[in-house]
């Protein structure tokens, strides 16, 4: 291991920083709140988003607390109701929507297109305001006392039941889904319109394939979350009868509109992570991914697929048996991309040179875990046993492995990965390997129990719980613990790295890609002249020996 | 703390629980086992391809292009299995034996209610026989609820506006959990109880016990505190149809479809009387939302199910537990609108 530190790529040169770049460009607060620059814009969202990581992190912690005791002594059942809502709502709609796209996919999408900026930088930047007027609305719903009804606003209980803030919050989220709306927009824009000469489709790295991907799914399915929060909140508000049976509408007509856009939502989450798990494996073991088209493909199928499988969230909230059968059927067929990508992965780093640098640790935690979300969503795809574990703690471990261990983990990969070519500077690999093992250790720990208390018998939601449950529950909690120091650490030493950190120079990695042809920070129009692209995307072999031969001449 | 006071895995005590486990079991096998390879070879990569000195390049060297098609098509056919094994148990959970025992179930924010053909109540307490199917036929008075029994393997959601089904063949005696599966506000996690299930012997006991006279009995009372029989009589002179024989009939309605008199028929042409009229009446039937409690509803409709046809009138007398009397096999979605 002991060869793996960031010196270990000799032959490449580190170039002298460029004097201006996009940090030291303009100075001054207005430079940044009226920024047209897609990189400043990213800083933007790396401050909002880990805001509301933190704040959604603290509402989960303290449901760990009240749980390591089955009486539910620590909150009353109100508060804790409004804990895992609120927790559910900020972690979703704040944070892992809008995390990766927003930051990683902001900052290097134009890059990798060796483009001067997104195709609308003004609208990028209304992204931006329209996410922070939602999040104000969360925000002040925290303040002014919280919500109670889950981050699903089941129908009635939302709309003529809870007496907690549904309506500012569902607000909320209505107006944060324009900002996802015009980011994708802007991405797909980007991608078709302003691509570097020469840089055809299949020379695109695949995070740029995964996140059109992504930004299909955004345009398609976001509409339909704005219209049903707008019939909930007329319900609501006007007593209009949609979905309360009181006034003559259906419950269950809710929940379809609600999954018709949350379950591709999974894959507006998922998706992203995907594309920089791609962009990590290629360059940390230096290799072009093994069935470069299957892996781009399989994300179009999934955001194709992702659409027709919404109502494997109502096996049994009341649909005919037809149909439970034929969404369970496109469920298992939804795997297959999924599946293709993981044995992809794998294949890659046969004969390959992996580094053991820590944006690989997490690529390897995030093979792991998502291969264990991924197989125990076969378990809940398939009838017999949803029957039994839906609304159990096994979905709720399920869909933690993917959205934590999955896109958390790719985030942290990316995070790690860009981390030089954002600032300029590297961050300190050894405590950051240290965070990798605790985020990975603590993860497994905490989520693990919950599927075998969930088999068990222990329901989601629950502030007090049946007294068998809690061993497995205690060890949750511990783990939560564990996790707690692992995502506290990079907030440390990444700031430290700021100042401290060792200058990276324009390709620390000896990595393929256009982002690592330009200086570190880049300068403020990402490139002093336009690149053209000759090369396939990662083709390290060619790469490789140009830059051995250059140091030799 | 002793292991026992912490299972690993529920207790298994319904007819159908062997076979949820059993693919349950199945698929921690199979999953496990792919899981683990994907495991084993990515450490076995990362360890035996790291980068070194002489391994500063990747080897120019591809694993065979058709292992792309193997990756596809193998999981495809192990998806496509886990989904027919899974259909199956499904089936299997879904279909009502129909010499059931018919129970109901009335869920509220926070307690169950169970009603008893015999006319037992019950809150948040539920005594059933062992090895005898159990039908619960369920509404919720506001939000909706999920009625869970882990140890059976069974839920259903509980809904405000229709009737639902769930089913269950307790093989141990003993108690086991009730809970409220789906949130519903406040004290959602207090929504639980237990469900007793005992030998026939200390069941017939149980139900020897006291109660105010059978369901339908109790519903043939409502039938006339709420003036039904004025235009519901015994014979085709009434406003309204006989209702006599009306369980499980096809009904032609004036509009000129039809539809069966299953429970949520009747339960919505006592609530909406308009939505289906049947043919060769006016709707004139006022509604009853509002004004019929989800109990009282149940007893009028175990009342209205009690009603023997009118060819075999006084054979079966009003008063006998419904489950004995109907033997119609149905499935929990069959009670669906």
């Amino acid at each position: 291991m002991t060869t793996t530190t960031i010196d270990d790529a000799p032959f490449i040169e580190p170039s002298a920083t460029a004097p201006r770049n996009y940090l030291n460009d303009e100075y001054g607060v207005m430079s940044w709140l009226l920024t047209r620059d897609h990189k400043r814009i990213a800083i933007l969202y790396i401050f909002s988003v880990t805001i509301f990581f933190f704040v959604g992190g603290i509402f989960a912690f303290l449901m760990r607390l009240e749980l390591l005791t089955p009486e539910g002594d620590l909150f009353t059942s109100d508060t804790y109701n409004k804990l895992f809502t609120l927790h559910g709502i900020v972690m979703i709609f704040f944070f892992l929507i809008p995390a990766i796209p927003a930051v990683l996919g902001n900052f290097i999408l134009p890059i990798m297109l060796g483009a001067k900026d997104l195709a609308f930088p003004k609208i990028n930047l209304l992204s931006w305001y329209i996410y922070m007027i939602g999040g104000t609305f969360g925000v002040y719903v925290i303040i002014a006392g919280g919500v109670d009804t889950g981050w699903t606003f089941y129908t009635p209980f939302s709309t003529q039941y809870s007496n907690t803030h549904v309506f500012a919050v569902t607000l909320g989220a209505f107006i944060t889904g324009f900002s996802s709306i015009l980011t994708g927009l802007n991405f797909l824009v980007t991608i078709h319109r302003m691509r570097a000469p020469g840089l055809t489709w299949f020379r695109l790295p695949l995070f740029v394939w995964s996140i059109y991907a992504t930004s299909v799914v955004i345009m398609l399915a976001t509409p339909v979350l704005a219209i049903t929060l707008v019939l909930l909140m007329v319900e609501r508000v006007l007593h209009v009868g949609i979905f309360d049976p009181a006034l003559g509408g259906d419950p269950v007509l809710y929940q379809h509109m609600f999954w018709f856009y949350s379950h591709p939502a999974v894959y507006i989450m998922i998706l992203p992570g995907m594309a920089v798990i791609s962009e990590c494996v290629a360059a940390f073991t230096r290799k072009k991914i093994f069935g470069y088209k299957f892996v781009a493909f399989s994300s179009l199928a999934i955001a194709f697929l992702g659409f027709l499988v919404w109502a494997h969230h109502l096996f049994v909230a009341g649909i005919s048996i037809y149909s439970a059968m034929i969404f369970s059927f496109l469920s298992m067929i939804v795997a297959v991309p999924s599946a293709i990508k993981v044995f992809n992965w794998t294949a890659t780093m046969y004969r390959a040179s992996v580094s053991w640098q820590t944006p690989m640790l997490y690529v390897l935690g995030f093979i792991g875990l998502f291969t264990i979300g991924g197989v125990t969503g076969l378990f809940l795809a398939a009838l017999g046993i949803d029957v039994h574990v839906h609304d159990s703690y096994f979905v709720v471990a399920h869909f933690h492995y993917i959205m934590v261990g999955g896109t958390i983990m790719a985030y942290l990969a990316g995070i790690h990965y860009w981390w030089p070519k954002i600032t300029g500077r590297m961050y300190p690999e050894w405590w950051a390997r240290l965070s990798a093992l605790l985020v990975f250790v603590g993860f497994n720990l905490t989520f693990f129990p919950q599927f075998l208390v969930g088999y068990v018998g222990m329901p989601r939601r629950y502030h007090a719980y049946a007294p068998e449950f809690q061993v497995l529950n205690v060890l949750s909690t511990a783990g939560a613990t564990i996790l707690a120091a692992g995502y506290v650490l990079p907030m440390i030493y990444l700031f430290w790295s700021l100042k401290f950190g060792r200058k990276a120079g324009a390709n620390p990695w000896g990595a393929v890609g256009l982002e690592w042809t330009t200086p570190s920070p880049p300068p403020k129009e990402n490139f002093h002249e336009t690149p053209v692209v000759t090369w396939d995307a990662y083709d390290y072999p060619a790469f490789l020996k140009a830059m051995r031969e250059t140091q030799n001449a | 703390m002793m292991l026992a006071d912490f299972p690993l895995f529920p207790e298994s005590a319904s007819s159908v629980a062997p076979y949820v486990d059993g693919l349950y079991l199945g698929l921690v096998a199979i999953t496990g086992a792919v899981s683990l390879l994907i495991w084993v070879v990515i450490f076995y990569f990362a360890i035996k391809y790291r980068r070194r000195p002489d391994n500063e390049l990747a080897q120019e060297q591809e694993p065979p292009a058709a292992l792309e098609m193997t990756w596809i098509i193998i999981p495809t056919i192990i998806f496509i299995g886990i989904f027919i094994v899974g259909a199956w148990v499904f089936f299997r959970i879904q279909r009502v034996p129909s010499n059931s025992l018919e129970v109901y179930a009335t869920g509220r924010q926070w307690m169950w209610k169970f009603q008893h053909p015999t006319g037992q109540r019950e809150i948040n307490m539920l005594h059933v026989p062992v090895n005898r199917p159990v039908k619960i036929t369920m509404a919720s008075e506001d939000v909706i609820h999920s009625l869970w029994f882990p140890a059976f393997r069974v839920k259903n959601d509980v809904l405000p506006n229709r009737y639902r089904t769930v089913w269950f063949q307790a093989t141990k005696t003993g108690r086991f959990h009730i809970f409220c599966a789906e949130y519903c506000g406040t004290q959602h996690s207090g929504m639980i109880g237990w469900v007793e299930v005992m030998e026939a012997t200390e069941y017939q006991r149980w139900l020897a016990g006291g109660s105010e006279g059978s369901l339908a009995s109790q519903g043939e009372k409502l039938f006339q505190k709420y003036a039904c029989n004025t235009c519901h009589t015994n014979d085709a002179t009434g406003r309204g149809p006989v209702l006599a024989g009306l369980n499980g009939k096809t009904i032609a309605l004036a509009d000129g479809r039809s539809v069966v008199a299953d429970d949520n028929y009747i339960r919505e042409s006592i609530l909406n009387p308009t939505a289906k009229v049947a043919a060769g009446f006016q709707p004139i039937m006022p509604t009853f939302q509002g004004q019929v409690s989800e109990e009282d509803l149940i007893r009028l409709l175990a009342y209205v199910k009690s009603m023997p046809a009118s060819g075999a009138a006084g054979s079966q007398p009003a008063g006998v537990p419904v489950g004995e009397l109907r033997a119609r096999p149905s499935t929990t979605t069959g009670t669906e609108q």
